[in-house]
């Protein structure tokens, strides 16, 4: 840190001089990558949309969705936010709280749907209102054109 | 400024996982690409996902943009920081316009559900939406002759504009139904009340990031403008900033990923 006259002393991270053109390349390939990973969400999205998947394949699109926006975090938290240039102690004060979020989304989730089971066993009257398919238009009117 | 980025995301996880908690409880959840299916300008077409994906460009162009505000601060280059704190700006306030656009289309955009036997048009409010299960023509049939004379005048309204609304009034109930064709209408019952609320209260929060990050963008833009952090000798605020703006950027990765992606 001690060369850095002008910073404050707050800046944990050593600003590698990189070039002008090398950054403004770093840059622009990271904006390339995020967009080309939204397409992709998108087109999945699209294709759950025309096509009738079963329920386990659309599952399986949905956590892929899952993981590609994953995907755009890390680099906008890496590349955008520079994280990734800070130490690596400083990177895990940040990054290590977080993980408490795997317990987070497991505990809830699992929570609504236990919820939904048992209230699918006790309370029929519920199901019935709810989970008619048998109420579904035929074919024709899949999707919709409101 | 990092930890308070990560209070942050577990205020937005917390939201988010609530909803996700509420939506593996429920039998029936509204598929997004018949909410979210509309356009600025383009009518009644069916266009699922069109108008999110031109939102969430602009953020990521706009985080892109304080990328190289912040790159020109790095440098002490106060007229670059102007420059791309201005196209910034622009990007926040695009998107804000954005968001203003798709909850006044969704709010005032009333749709037609069956609901006690009757049919009604109701927008999406936080009191209920109208994106539940399809209903059979034949029982819509049946509701349509129950449903009031006012809300057979509005439904007849949304179909044809070329009769007013006055006229229509006057006509005998069973004229007006002769005028509606139920089966084309895709008629649906209410959906979970909580869709609502969720939904207005997580955009809504987002929303309000993102315009108090243009109101902190706007306020350095100024200070750069004056000349403070030349004199200061550095542009860390810019730097500030621009890790609560990309913060708000990564957000919307979430809110896109849950609300109209799966």
């Amino acid at each position: 840190m001690e060369n850095h006259h002008n910073i404050s002393p707050e800046v944990t991270f050593a600003p590698h001089h990189a070039s002008d053109a090398e950054f403004k390349k770093k840059v622009r390939n990271t904006t390339i990558l995020l967009s080309i990973i939204t397409v992709i969400e998108l087109g999945f999205g699209f294709l759950m949309y025309a096509t009738d998947f079963s329920y386990t394949l659309d599952l399986f699109i949905k956590g892929v969705i899952i993981i590609l926006s994953l995907a755009k975090a890390f680099y906008i938290v890496s590349i955008f936010m520079h994280l990734g240039d800070e130490i690596r102690n400083f990177i895990m004060t940040i990054v290590v709280p977080l993980l408490l979020f795997i317990w987070f989304i497991l505990a809830f989730v699992l929570d609504g749907a236990s919820y939904l089971n048992l209230r699918n066993r006790y309370d029929k009257a519920y199901k019935e209102r709810t989970l008619k398919t048998e109420h579904h238009e035929p074919a024709p009117a899949k999707g919709g054109k409101e | 400024m990092w930890y308070f980025l990560m209070s942050d995301a577990f205020t937005f996880g917390a939201f988010l996982i609530s909803y996700g908690s509420i939506r593996f409880s429920q039998n029936f959840w509204p598929d997004p690409n018949v909410v979210f299916n509309a356009f600025p300008g383009a009518g009644h077409a069916n266009l699922p996902l069109a108008f999110v994906s031109l939102m969430t460009f602009i953020l990521i162009i706009s985080s892109v943009t304080m990328v190289l505000a912040v790159h020109e601060g790095h440098k002490g280059n106060r007229y670059g920081v102007i420059k791309w704190m201005g196209w910034t700006i622009v990007g926040g306030l695009a998107f804000l316009g954005c968001q203003a656009w798709e909850w006044h289309h969704l709010i005032t955009g009333e749709h037609v559900v069956l609901a006690d036997g009757k049919l009604e048009m109701i927008g999406q409010t936080m009191g209920g939406n109208p994106w539940g299960h399809l209903v059979d023509p034949a029982l819509a049939q049946k509701a349509l002759a129950a449903s009031s004379h006012e809300t057979l005048v509005n439904i007849v309204h949304s179909v044809n504009h070329t009769v007013s609304h006055e006229d229509l009034a006057k006509m005998p109930h069973e004229k007006l139904m002769g005028m509606v064709n139920v089966a084309e209408m895709h008629i649906r019952e209410k959906g979970p009340i909580a869709f609502g609320g969720y939904f207005y209260g997580i955009t809504g929060f987002h929303g309000f990031h993102v315009f108090s990050g243009v109101v902190i963008n706007f306020v350095m833009l100024i200070m750069a403008q004056k000349g403070v952090f030349d004199r200061r000798g550095h542009y860390l605020m810019i730097e500030k900033a621009g890790l609560y703006w990309h913060f708000v950027d990564l957000v919307w990765v979430f809110v896109f990923l849950c609300f109209y992606l799966i």
